[in-house]
């Protein structure tokens, strides 16, 4: 086998040399808390195949890798403030159980997931923890079932740590929307995580759990992955049952999920996808065993991507996009493209009426799905003299100023002699969208662009500021629209924090080609040398 | 007033077993309707031409003041599905307070709906038994509104594509009110589901909730304005009630309030193509409070407009009070409510193929108005055939009586007369009687050949009724075979005739009066069982003999 992509340097000649980036990697490693396999930096490891490599082997037990991380989540969160509920001592006591099955019942007890720390996104429902959607008005709800996504994952053998901050039901995109706390960014504290998933993708990065499950209606899974620099993935609409996770927008709202690696990605994905008989829109389409479809570095040709097209959406490299963003979306490419892909810029025209679509089509779904939070059979109530006294007590003091203010909207987009100009017209938009992107993915197999015009920006930068933090959301806005999937690898860095701020390429494949997207990120990410997507927090002591 | 509403709901206890039951019930679980997007011409063939409408009495009456009322009806029939519509809960009438419920009814966060099959099965039957088009393809929308009955903020409804639309329904009116067949449009049936029930306090300080019904699957039927009196709307009520019975789709009893129908109610000057302002009645629990409580309103609305006081008239929704006999302001309507309809993102498009309507309509009985025809033209009087088929159970005891070879005139009037009284006297229906209709046909036999009178006939229908049993086996054993031996009446006659020389001589004497009371004593001496004709003639032809 000849040794693959001899000029990997020259490639990734477009790497913003910072020296400081082996200097952090050198201290993350001598962490004595943290495993080294799942820190190592180059071609991003597996954690879950070292978790359960070490489990099976005897050489670590549940208890002791449970322990790892939640030390180490017990040093981070204080200032990354991932999670609304840590459920640390119900971990350990899984952990222990874990590796009573296994001494006594050896390797068949052990499920693909056992002894994965998991970090669930707080909209989704957990049977027996608090799952308020990142709301004053669910403070205290426990449901009385698990989300088809968690049970899932804990039937694989997972381990819920905990339910991860987000912005109010979804609605943002920094998680400073959050009703209890504001997260912040492991790459830079003084910086947002993204949203709505802030969380459960800072949780990944801080390595405060292993994956964790996010949600993504309007890019809440793709632009935090991207600001975190962790792998996210949106799948197709419908892929992965929606049943347990609070709507948001139904038509849009897809449970996705948060890794360190494609190869985590994949595993959780294989997991949670399929069909489900309690969401009518949950798909019948098959579930493939996505990780087995990646194929290892050792095995690569030296052009692995030969005959793949690969259109770079034009209207992404554009006005209002960091030039930083920018230069790595095209060294990117240009790494594509020298794994043997052909790489060409497609112009979609209907990009940008993605955003206003989106936030009518979303504000519409919103009004009604948050109709049911209305103090009287759970969550906060606000005693009255009269029923609209209860009903506007318990809304207004129990929901967030950004979920009123889409709630009005969207009431306003579907009232009468409104309708037709505001809903109807967006769906049929939305009808334009996905004719565009259908048709440009008969003629590439990937689209890619950036996941967010920019890298992390500040804390309050866009707090006051709700159209500045809507146009952040145009990178994949459409993705919804369309109910395509996409992939989001971190690709490079931008100036900023004290160590650059991650930036993430988003992949977007055909209806059910996750398998291909996941594929192709895999090659993508095991190539590029040189970078590591740990932040410098882990360095910290 | 302070407003507490059932904190029962809410406690953990409570909401934990609804969560064991949403997981261990014992029905089977839903899936999905198969949406194969096959397409296909509706089969069933559009509305016919209106029937001429005879005017009824009332209608009239209204007409001679100057005067006609236009009515139209919305009537709700609670499906008897297994399972409620979107979720597996069953549901039991008058069963504990939120014990049928789960987190998907209760409106949780994360919850889905998935339709039960059984339900679009419903709305196809109804649909073609009401003659309507069927929607190939159909779906569903959120109406929304806030009200504590209603778990998710919005009903799951169908707004402008309903499963079933133009169609109408045939009836007769009853022989009493004067008779006549009517034919009503039908706009539209659509699927829908039913809220929960806010029980009051007696104090009036707090309200409860109750969402046992939440969620069960409701058609709602949307009539064209077509019904001009009372009587046409509550017989128009009533053949939906032997619809969903005939179906099998639902019970149809209107005190639980599984048939709800809301009338609207406007009246115009005779001429005037415009409606009147129309005014929507509520709360009526019977056929006959929806013709009384529609007779008041439409003479409330004439006196007003006589009274040049038509302003009075306004869109209002007012409630039948039964004791008073009168209708009365509930809410008066601000305008048109914005219910704010889209399409519900939570559920796939119902597709049919023609293949599955197909096999419902073969699967469909005989419905009320077929019967109805057919006994007709048996020659039956119209009393009659709406007697027996306005009851499916009637309907179907008389059909089997014919299909054991009785006549249908004679089956008639046994089910009418003797039966029908007792049914009524012991408030009994008659598939709780012991009678079958093969005893019914033997009964008619046997009297038609002379094997018991027409008297014993009846005693031995008691027999059966209360006792069960054969027509062969009672008159075995209470002996009582109709004596039709000529000689064996002629010596029973001429034992009374040896017995009673006075009567005997007064006969002679001119007194021929007394034959009646020579045939009573043969007949007691025959306990009953003398072949009256015969007995009749063997005595005159005695009496009169020897004069």
């Amino acid at each position: 086998m000849p040794p693959p992509l001899q000029a990997q340097r020259l490639l990734l000649s477009h790497r913003r040399l910072n020296p400081s980036h082996r200097r952090r990697f050198t201290a993350v490693s001598s962490l004595p808390s943290a495993p080294a396999k799942t820190l190592a930096t180059g071609a991003a490891p597996s954690s879950i195949l070292s978790i359960r490599e070490s489990l099976l082997s005897g050489e670590r037990t549940a208890a002791d890798i449970t322990a790892d991380y939640l030390s180490r989540l017990r040093r981070t969160e204080p200032s990354v403030r991932s999670f609304i509920h840590v459920a640390d001592a119900a971990a350990e006591r899984e952990a222990e159980e874990l590796d009573r099955r296994i001494a006594t019942g050896g390797h068949d007890v052990v499920g693909p997931l056992a002894g994965v720390l998991v970090g669930v996104k707080d909209n989704l429902c957990t049977a027996n923890m608090p799952s308020t959607g990142g709301s004053q008005i669910l403070d205290g709800y426990r449901p009385a079932y698990d989300a088809t996504a968690v049970r899932r994952l804990r039937e694989a053998g997972a381990i819920v740590v905990g339910k991860t901050n987000l912005d109010e039901f979804g609605m943002g995109s920094t998680t400073e929307g959050s009703g209890f706390q504001v997260t912040t960014n492991p790459w830079d504290g003084s910086r947002v995580p993204g949203g709505s998933s802030g969380g459960s993708a800072s949780a990944v990065s801080a390595r405060q759990c292993v994956v964790s499950l996010g949600s993504d209606t309007g890019g809440s899974v793709r632009q935090p992955a991207s600001f975190c620099g962790v792998v996210g993935l949106k799948p197709t609409y419908g892929r992965v049952s929606r049943f347990g996770l609070m709507a948001y927008a139904s038509s849009l709202d897809v449970v996705g999920c948060f890794g360190s690696s494609v190869v985590d990605t994949a595993t959780i994905l294989s997991v949670i996808a399929g069909h489900d008989k309690m969401d009518s829109t949950s798909s019948t389409h098959d579930v493939p065993d996505y990780k087995s479809e990646l194929i290892p570095l050792d095995l690569l040709e030296s052009k692995p991507l030969n005959g793949m097209r690969i259109g770079i959406i034009r209207e992404t490299l554009g006005e209002g996009v960091d030039t930083g963003v920018i230069s790595s979306i095209k060294a990117a490419a240009s790494h594509l493209e020298q794994l043997g892909s052909v790489v060409e810029e497609v112009a979609l025209p209907s990009f940008s009426l993605g955003l206003p679509t989106y936030y009518i089509l979303a504000s519409s779904e919103a009004s009604s799905n948050l109709s049911r939070y209305d103090g009287i059979r759970y969550g906060r109530q606000i005693s009255a003299d009269d029923l609209n006294g209860l009903y506007g007590g318990s809304r207004a003091s129990g929901l967030g100023h950004e979920v009123k203010m889409r709630i009005l909207m969207g009431t306003y987009a579907l009232s009468a002699g409104y309708y037709d100009a505001y809903y109807k017209r967006a769906q049929q938009v939305r009808t334009l969208v996905k004719k565009s992107f259908n048709e440009a993915l008969e003629r590439y197999d990937i689209l890619v662009s950036p996941a967010a015009p920019s890298a992390a920006y500040k804390i309050g930068e866009k707090i006051n500021d709700p159209l500045a933090m809507y146009a952040g959301d145009i990178m994949t806005v459409n993705v919804n629209l369309a109910g395509l999937p996409a992939l989001v690898v971190p690709c490079g860095f931008v100036e900023g924090g004290s160590a650059g701020l991650p930036v993430g390429l988003q992949m977007i494949g055909s209806p059910f080609s996750e398998g291909n997207l996941l594929r192709v990120g895999h090659i993508f990410e095991q190539t590029l040398q040189n970078f590591s997507f740990v932040p410098p927090l882990l360095a910290e002591g | 007033m302070a407003l507490t509403l059932l904190r029962g709901i809410r406690t953990p206890t409570l909401f934990r077993r609804n969560a064991g039951l949403f997981f261990t019930t014992i029905h089977p679980p839903l899936s999905s309707f198969t949406t194969r997007a096959e397409s296909a011409q509706a089969t069933e063939s559009k509305a016919a031409p209106k029937s001429i409408q005879l005017a009824t009495k009332e209608a009239a009456e209204h007409k001679k003041q100057g005067f006609e009322a236009v009515i139209g009806i919305e009537t709700h029939v609670q499906l008897s599905t297994v399972t409620k519509a979107f979720c597996s809960c069953p549901y039991n009438y008058g069963s504990q307070p939120n014990s049928t419920v789960c987190p998907t009814c209760m409106g949780h966060p994360g919850t889905l709906p998935v339709l039960n099959a059984k339900v679009v099965e419903c709305a196809v039957k109804l649909g073609l038994a009401l003659n309507c088009e069927i929607s190939m393809t159909s779906k569903f929308d959120r109406k929304q509104y806030f009200y504590p009955d209603l778990p998710k903020g919005y009903q799951i409804s169908q707004f402008d594509i309903p499963i079933a639309k133009e169609g109408y329904l045939d009836l007769d009116l009853p022989v009493e009110f004067g008779g006549g067949h009517r034919r009503f449009g039908v706009t539209r049936v659509h699927i829908e589901e039913d809220a929960g029930k806010l029980l009051h306090s007696e104090s009036g300080s707090y309200s409860q909730v109750d969402l046992n019904r939440a969620g069960v699957p409701l058609l709602e039927i949307v009539s064209e304005p077509d019904m001009r009196t009372g009587i046409e709307a509550a017989e128009y009520g009533a053949e939906i009630q032997r619809l969903v019975r005939y179906l099998g789709v639902s019970n149809g009893n209107m005190q639980e309030g599984s048939l709800r129908c809301d009338v609207n109610v406007s009246v115009r000057p005779v001429g005037q193509s415009k409606f009147g302002t129309k005014v929507e009645i509520k709360n009526m629990n019977s056929f006959s409070a929806i013709n009384r409580a529609i007779d008041y309103e439409i003479s409330r609305q004439i006196v007003l407009h006589k009274e040049g006081q038509a302003d009075q008239i306004v869109q209002e929704t007012r409630l039948w009070d039964e004791s008073s006999q009168k209708t009365f302001t509930m809410r008066k309507k601000e305008g048109l409510a914005d219910y704010r309809y889209f399409p519900e993102p939570d559920l796939p498009e119902v597709v049919l193929t023609s293949d599955y309507i197909d096999e419902i309509h073969k699967s469909m009985p005989e419905l009320p108005e077929a019967k109805r025809r057919r006994y007709e033209n048996m020659g039956l009087s119209m009393q009659d055939v709406l007697f027996l088929a306005n009851d499916d159970n009637v309907a179907r005891f008389f059909d089997s009586t014919l299909e054991h070879g009785a006549d249908a005139k004679l089956a008639a009037n046994w089910i009418m007369g003797d039966i029908a009284a007792y049914l009524k006297n012991e408030k009994l229906s008659i598939d709780e009687i012991k009678l079958t209709p093969l005893e019914l046909s033997e009964l008619i036999a046997s009297i038609k050949n002379g094997t018991i009178s027409g008297k014993i006939g009846k005693e031995i229908l008691i027999e059966l009724i209360a006792k069960g049993g054969t027509v062969k086996s009672v008159i075995e054993e209470k002996d009582l075979v109709q004596i039709a031996d000529p000689a064996a009446i002629e010596a029973m006659v001429d034992q009374a005739l040896a017995d009673n020389p006075k009567q005997l001589e007064q006969y002679r004497a001119g007194k021929t009066k007394l034959q009646g009371f020579f045939a009573g004593q043969v007949m007691k001496a025959s306990k009953g069982k003398a072949n009256p004709v015969l007995l009749n003639k063997i005595l005159g032809e005695k009496l009169n003999a020897n004069s």
